[in-house]
């Protein structure tokens, strides 16, 4: 790079010697093809500018019958109480917050993408942010019915926000890590929002300027708050984008940590750690990385969009999902460490008769296969190289990371310290069905924002490859520079 | 009353870089540039000043810590103070989580409101764009009509279209924009 700005600079130019002693690495191409600024408008708006394929209708139509299903079932839960679920007097909390937690995990990825990897400039997030903060809300979205729906009485939900109100007025209990959850998970949802909006204001110009229609163009009009591309803009847009990504950061940490405070703080075994928050985190990350890497996989190939989600980075995030899978069976052995070092009975109660040998052993064995085994696949660079693989592996990370927090909760509440208290947990239909209906929810909004609006981030991808063709023309002026010094200096050795 | 500018297009980053290197040297303001990516270079190109957004951030993230304190305190011990398992009412470690989450709420809201005011952009604001397909793969450079500084320095109308062909714009051409 230093080569670079002095060229630039025009300050020195290295001798022939310099520059073979320090070769200059390319920057990694993370567009294949090299398209022209135009044909990345092009490529990214072709979906959403004509009528969708059959393979768009067949994943739309299941997935809404699924969100059908689930709201006809949270319909009746409602009129009949959460009563129909399996949920019983041992096992307070079951699928409705396995779910939540499991939700919530797999927002994680969308804001580390857009804020974590901004801050430390990893430049293969650029096709893959828009997508991913996209599913991270529409996780938190799934992630927010469910303790919205669980609190009995759902029309007054709003009671867990401190509101002046005729009962006192009598505040929330501020101590609680269930009332710091209303306000990690809310907090994390509008800033993940707002992200995301502000991210795509350029694009949806982009929208706008192309738009022949002109109610399309209304809107994008409205959308796109008058976005004139004017420098002047874009250097403060960048300023706030990198202050957003700063303040972004600890809250993709805070929020599931905050979560698993939730159980932490609880005097039970299994949920009474100190490595909670960390171990958490992990999870969340690798967790959401799988989805990211499940919906990119069939994103790319249905919609052609290979040129910009590339192997490399479906490798990238694989190498991801190896990290936090380790950290995440690496908080496995710890927790039975523990167990076993502090000589409590129930801990090794809970630890090492029930959850290897239990009832719910079998939910445990799922988990391990795919938490701590199907990582450490990505060791190897033929799996991360093969999308079938990597497909397959995405898929087992999420029921594996569902399993860990089924084990985490019911594993933990079914058998405590009374075995006159101990029952077990059987899912009826609804539990099954709400889970189901979540999945349809997520898969909906996901199959309607890439027909609505623009999945990959034109503008960030633009600045990419201009800046590689910069780098490309650099190199090839140093070259010619370079042949031009060698000929002068043939001539003079010559003369 | 519509204020005229003289406007130059480019295909490539560069080409508008150096242009706006030449025509700067030569003594002239640029009134501003357009792109359909930020250009990091631009910055320091043109001498814009560093951005005072981060003050805004600073103080919506200090008054998101002293709401969020402060309503905990008056909340749990002036109003209603209620006994949850013996823990004194004012609990000022369990009040962090949640301060932690307002600073950073009311610093990325006013941080993007600070944004939105100083840029002017709203909802249903009427773009005027002084290049067509600024936002596709069009780069643009605005400078004032009449400018005073050209004028100052005797260069005229011709000598500037001549340096910004000589950068290599593609098309230069005059265009009004409503006030």
């Amino acid at each position: 790079m230093e080569i670079l700005e002095n060229l630039m600079t025009g300050v020195s130019i290295p001798s022939k010697s310099q520059f073979h002693q320090a070769p200059m690495l390319p920057p990694p191409k993370w567009v294949e093809g090299d398209p022209s600024l135009q044909e990345i408008t092009d490529d990214v708006l072709r979906p959403m500018e004509g009528l969708p394929g059959r393979a768009w209708w067949i994943c739309f139509a299941l997935s809404a019958a699924a969100l059908t299903m689930g709201l006809s079932m949270i319909g009746y839960l409602f009129s009949k109480g959460i009563g129909i679920w399996g949920e019983n007097n041992s096992v307070g909390w079951a699928f409705d917050i396995t779910n939540f937690v499991f939700w919530v995990g797999i927002g994680h990825a969308g804001t580390l993408i857009s804020a974590i990897l901004l801050l430390f400039q990893q430049k293969w997030r650029t096709s893959i942010n828009r997508s991913a903060e996209a599913m991270t809300i529409f996780a938190v979205m799934c992630a927010g019915l469910f303790p919205a729906i669980h609190v009995g009485r759902p029309w007054l939900a709003f009671w867990l926000f401190p509101y002046p109100n005729q009962r006192g007025p009598l505040w929330v209990n501020f101590r609680s890590p269930l009332v710091w959850d209303v306000f990690a998970v809310s907090t994390y949802f509008t800033i993940s929002l707002v992200f995301w909006y502000l991210g795509m204001i350029p694009d949806l110009a982009t929208i706008r300027d192309r738009a022949t229609n002109g109610i399309k163009k209304l809107i994008f009009r409205w959308v796109s708050l008058g976005w004139d591309g004017s420098h002047r803009t874009w250097s403060r847009y960048e300023v706030v984008s990198l202050l957003l990504a700063g303040l972004a950061t600890p809250l993709v940490v805070s929020v599931h940590s905050v979560v698993s405070m939730d159980f932490a703080t609880a005097v039970l075994p299994g949920w009474h750690s100190t490595i909670f928050p960390p171990y958490f985190v992990a999870g969340a990350i690798y967790s959401g990385f799988g989805m990211v890497m499940t919906l990119l996989i069939i994103t790319r190939n249905t919609m052609n969009l290979e040129r910009y989600i590339t192997m490399r980075h479906l490798e990238a995030m694989s190498k991801v999902l190896l990290l936090t899978g380790s950290i995440v069976a690496y908080a496995y052995l710890t927790e039975f460490f523990s167990a076993w070092y502090n000589g409590n009975i129930y801990e090794r109660y809970t630890f090492f008769s029930n959850r290897l040998a239990g009832p719910y052993a079998w939910c445990f064995g799922i988990m391990v296969l795919c938490n701590v085994l199907t990582p450490q696949m990505f060791w190897f660079h033929r799996i991360r190289g093969s999308i079938p693989a990597l497909f397959v592996a995405s898929i087992l990370v999420n029921i594996g990371m569902w399993f860990e927090r089924f084990v985490i909760i019911v594993l933990s509440l079914h058998r405590t310290f009374l075995p006159a208290e101990w029952g077990m947990f059987i899912p009826t239909i609804y539990d099954v069905g709400i889970l189901i209906g979540s999945f349809g929810l997520f898969f909906t909004c996901f199959l309607i924002f890439i027909r609505v609006l623009p999945m990959i981030a034109i503008w960030e991808v633009k600045g990419l490859v201009g800046e590689l063709r910069v780098h490309d023309r650099l190199v090839s002026n140093l070259r010619t520079l370079r042949a031009d010094q060698e000929d002068g200096t043939q001539e003079a050795a010559c003369a | 009353m519509p204020r005229r500018f003289l406007v130059a297009c480019f295909q490539e980053e560069e080409s508008l870089l150096n242009a706006v290197r030449t025509v700067r040297g030569k003594g002239l303001k640029v009134y501003d540039v357009f792109a359909p990516y930020p250009i990091h270079e631009l910055g320091v190109a043109m001498g814009i000043r560093k951005s005072r957004l981060p003050l805004a951030t600073l103080f919506g993230t200090l008054s998101g810590l002293l709401v969020a304190i402060g309503f905990q305190f008056y909340a749990n011990v002036l109003d209603w103070p209620m006994n949850v398992g013996g823990k004194p009412d004012n609990s000022t470690l369990a009040f962090i989580p949640i301060a932690f989450e307002l600073t950073i709420l009311f610093g990325g809201l006013i941080t993007v409101a600070a944004l939105l005011v100083r840029t002017r952009l709203f909802p249903g604001k009427h773009e005027h764009l002084l290049a067509d397909g600024i936002t596709d793969d069009v780069f643009a450079l605005a400078l004032r009509q009449p400018d005073r500084r050209a004028v100052a320095s005797a260069l005229r109308q011709s000598d500037v279209w001549k340096i910004l062909e000589a950068c290599g714009a593609k098309d230069i051409y005059e265009r009004e924009s409503p006030p």
